[in-house]
C-alpha cells in the first residue's frame, strides 16, 4: 500500500513529507507506548499514535519506519517535524481514533507482521 | 586486532527528556557509515536508545561507549545513578520503578531492560546502590 492511499483511507492530512508519500508501506503497529513498538521489529513501516512528543520521531526512526499517523487530532509541534524532516519520516494527521483508524488499514491489507524477538 | 577496533563516545544529558535519544541518533549514523547491515544496525539503535532513555530517566544521563569490532558491535553505558536494588526484579517485563510523568510520555512501561536484553545477543549489569550501573551490550555483525 502507498502511504498516499493510508491518507485517503484515514481522511488525513500531510504534516510534512507531502513529496514522499508515494513510497509503498507493508506493515504497521498502532501504540502510545514507545516501549511496546520497540519490543516488536518487522519491517514495520507506519506507526499509528496518539502521543505527541519527540520520542515518538526517534523510536521511529530507530525502527527504519517511513511514516507516523497522529490520531485523535493529535498535532506534533514544530520540534517533531524538524526532526521527520531530518530522518524523511512522513507525518500524517487524522481525526479517527487509534482504534479505528487501525482497523481501517488492517482491513484494506496493511497488516501487523510484527515479530517479537526473544 | 586492536588497532581495527572503531571507538565512539557520546554524553547522555539527562536534564531534558525531549533530547533523549540524540546519542542513538549519532551511533545510527556512524554505524550506517561505516557500512554495517541495516538489520544489526536497528538492533543496536534499539538497544542503545532503550538504554540512553533509562539513563535520563533514573540517573540523570552518563556516558555511551561504543567499540566496533570485525565481529560485534559493544555498547557500554555508564552512569553514577542510584544503582538498581534488585536486577532480576528490573528484568522482568512490565516492573518499573519510573514516574508516571514518564508514562504520559510513552515509556516507563517496564519494556526498558527487557527490550534491550532482546536486541543484544549479550547483555550484562552491574550495580551498585547509591554508586551507578554499568550494562555491557554486545551485538554480533
Amino acid at each position: 500500500m502507498k502511504i498516499t492511499t493510508v491518507k485517503e483511507l484515514l481522511e488525513a492530512k500531510v504534516v510534512w513529507g507531502e513529496e514522499l508519500i508515494g513510497k509503498h508501506v507493508y506493515s504497521a503497529c498502532g501504540s502510545d507506548m514507545m516501549s511496546d513498538v520497540l519490543a516488536y521489529v518487522k519491517d514495520q513501516s507506519v506507526l499509528l499514535t496518539g502521543l505527541v512528543n519527540s520520542q515518538v520521531i526517534r523510536t521511529a526512526e530507530m525502527m527504519d519506519m517511513v511514516c507516523i499517523v497522529f490520531v485523535r487530532s493529535k498535532v506534533p509541534n514544530q520540534e517533531m517535524i524538524e526532526l521527520a524532516k531530518e530522518s524523511g519520516i512522513v507525518l500524517l494527521a487524522t481525526d479517527k481514533r487509534l482504534y479505528d483508524a487501525c482497523g481501517i488499514l488492517y482491513s484494506n491489507g496493511l497488516c501487523g507482521n510484527g515479530v517479537r524477538r526473544g | 586486532m586492536d588497532n581495527n577496533i572503531i571507538r565512539f563516545t557520546y554524553n547522555v544529558d539527562g536534564t531534558d527528556f525531549t533530547s533523549a535519544g540524540q546519542a542513538s541518533v549519532m551511533l545510527k549514523k556512524n554505524l550506517r557509515q561505516l557500512g554495517i547491515s541495516p538489520d544489526t544496525i536497528r538492533r543496536a539503535s534499539i538497544a542503545m536508545y532503550e538504554g540512553e532513555i533509562n539513563m535520563v530517566i533514573h540517573a540523570d544521563g552518563g556516558v555511551a561507549e561504543i567499540e566496533v569490532s570485525e565481529e560485534c558491535i559493544t555498547i557500554m553505558l555508564k552512569d553514577s545513578g542510584p544503582g538498581i536494588k534488585d536486577i532480576n526484579q528490573a528484568m522482568q517485563e512490565g516492573f518499573s520503578t519510573a514516574p508516571d510523568d514518564v508514562r504520559s510520555l510513552g515509556f516507563g512501561a517496564g519494556m526498558g531492560l527487557p527490550n534491550m536484553k532482546r536486541y543484544s545477543d549479550h547483555m550484562e549489569i552491574e550495580s551498585e546502590l547509591g554508586v551507578g550501573t554499568t550494562i555491557t551490550m554486545k551485538i554480533n555483525i
